[in-house]
């Protein structure tokens, strides 16, 4: 009976600060990161760059931007290739 | 002389800003400083009625920027503190009546005479925030432990740094350790890896504030608040003294005690 009650008492289920921290982190990742919409083209133009040293890309329907997930802040590129250079 | 200029700023509405500047300007005042503070939410005002000074308000600062008055002129004495002033805002013009070049030339000239000029910016990040800290030297950022307050405090970091106001101390109010015990409330730890700026104080959520605030009288008065002995904690930090900051180890319920009972004989 004693034994019961401490387990009864132990028990803590509810754990939501966690979800704060982790969300809380996040979201705060994504708001310091924010790219201005003129470095965005400039970082859109050197990958250009340098990735058309070996692929010829269409670069009207490239697509650059970032992405919050669950755990982290990605940077996607979407790059549509028209053919591989022979090097 | 020159005194200190802090803005005391949090992004986020309803933190506790203005209590806290309230506060500090009363812990101050009982420490000996000469401290005038400002209210520099323009449209808005509150300081005035949470120090309990609302029926003395002749001129504002707005009458001040425009010339209609003298700096002494708007300066509400608090009586029952030795050297308390109050700089009221106005309340029927807009954030834009005062320019940051003017709030700066308003706060050099009461550092003369302050040791302490402390300025309750007002909510946002617009033209307000930016007249707010236009004369300080420094800030205090006030949060809650809620995840859009200290996300707000985190942009307000990195608006501070980009006006130079580098390493803002944080104040973080409204604790509840019973749910920080139960693992529903971030605590103090949590925030500060977040934010990663100096901690200023740690103020325990405490019904004496609404209290204090519905009299019109500074919480550091009361010997019985937690609240009011932490906010007279930040103003003894503010002047360099060294004071612990205060343990959250309260206000047990009773399973809490029973638990922590159950632990103990355990451990024999």
């Amino acid at each position: 009976m004693g034994l019961d009650l401490k387990k009864i008492i132990r028990e803590t289920p509810s754990r939501s600060k966690k979800q704060a921290v982790d969300r809380l982190r996040l979201v705060v990742v994504h708001d310091r990161s924010k790219i201005s919409p003129g470095l965005m083209e400039r970082l859109k133009e050197e990958i250009i760059n340098s990735i058309s040293r070996y692929v010829e890309i269409d670069e009207d329907e490239m697509e650059i931007e970032l992405n919050s997930t669950k755990t982290r802040v990605e940077l996607v590129a979407n790059m549509p290739v028209r053919s591989i250079r022979r090097v | 002389m020159s005194g200190r200029v802090i803005v005391v700023t949090s992004g986020k509405g309803g933190v506790g800003k203005t209590t806290v500047v309230a506060n500090l300007g009363a812990g101050l005042a009982l420490l000996n400083r000469k401290t005038v503070l400002i209210d520099a939410d323009i449209g808005l005002r509150n300081l005035d009625v949470v120090m309990g000074l609302e029926n003395r308000i002749v001129f504002d600062l707005v009458d001040v920027v425009e010339q209609n008055c003298r700096l002494r002129q708007a300066l509400i004495k608090d009586k029952r503190f030795g050297g308390l002033y109050l700089l009221p805002a106005a309340q029927t013009r807009d954030k834009d009546a005062v320019a940051p070049r003017q709030m700066k030339a308003v706060c050099d000239e009461l550092k003369k005479e302050f040791d302490y000029v402390l300025v309750d910016c007002p909510a946002g990040i617009e033209q307000g925030f930016k007249s707010a800290v236009a004369g300080a030297s420094e800030a205090v950022i006030v949060t809650t432990p809620e995840v859009s307050a200290v996300r707000d405090a985190d942009r307000i970091i990195g608006l501070l740094q980009a006006r130079e106001l580098h390493d803002p101390l944080l104040v973080l109010n409204r604790l509840r350790p019973a749910m920080i015990r139960k693992g529903d409330m971030m605590d103090v730890d949590d925030i500060n890896d977040i934010l990663a700026v100096k901690l200023l104080g740690v103020i325990p959520d405490d019904e004496n504030i609404i209290i204090s605030t519905n009299k019109g009288e500074p919480v550091v008065l009361n010997d019985n608040s937690r609240a009011g002995k932490a906010l007279q904690n930040i103003s003894n930090r503010l002047e360099g003294e060294v004071v612990p900051f205060m343990s959250m180890d309260f206000d047990l319920g009773m399973f809490e005690r029973l638990r922590r009972f159950l632990n103990r004989s355990d451990k024999r």
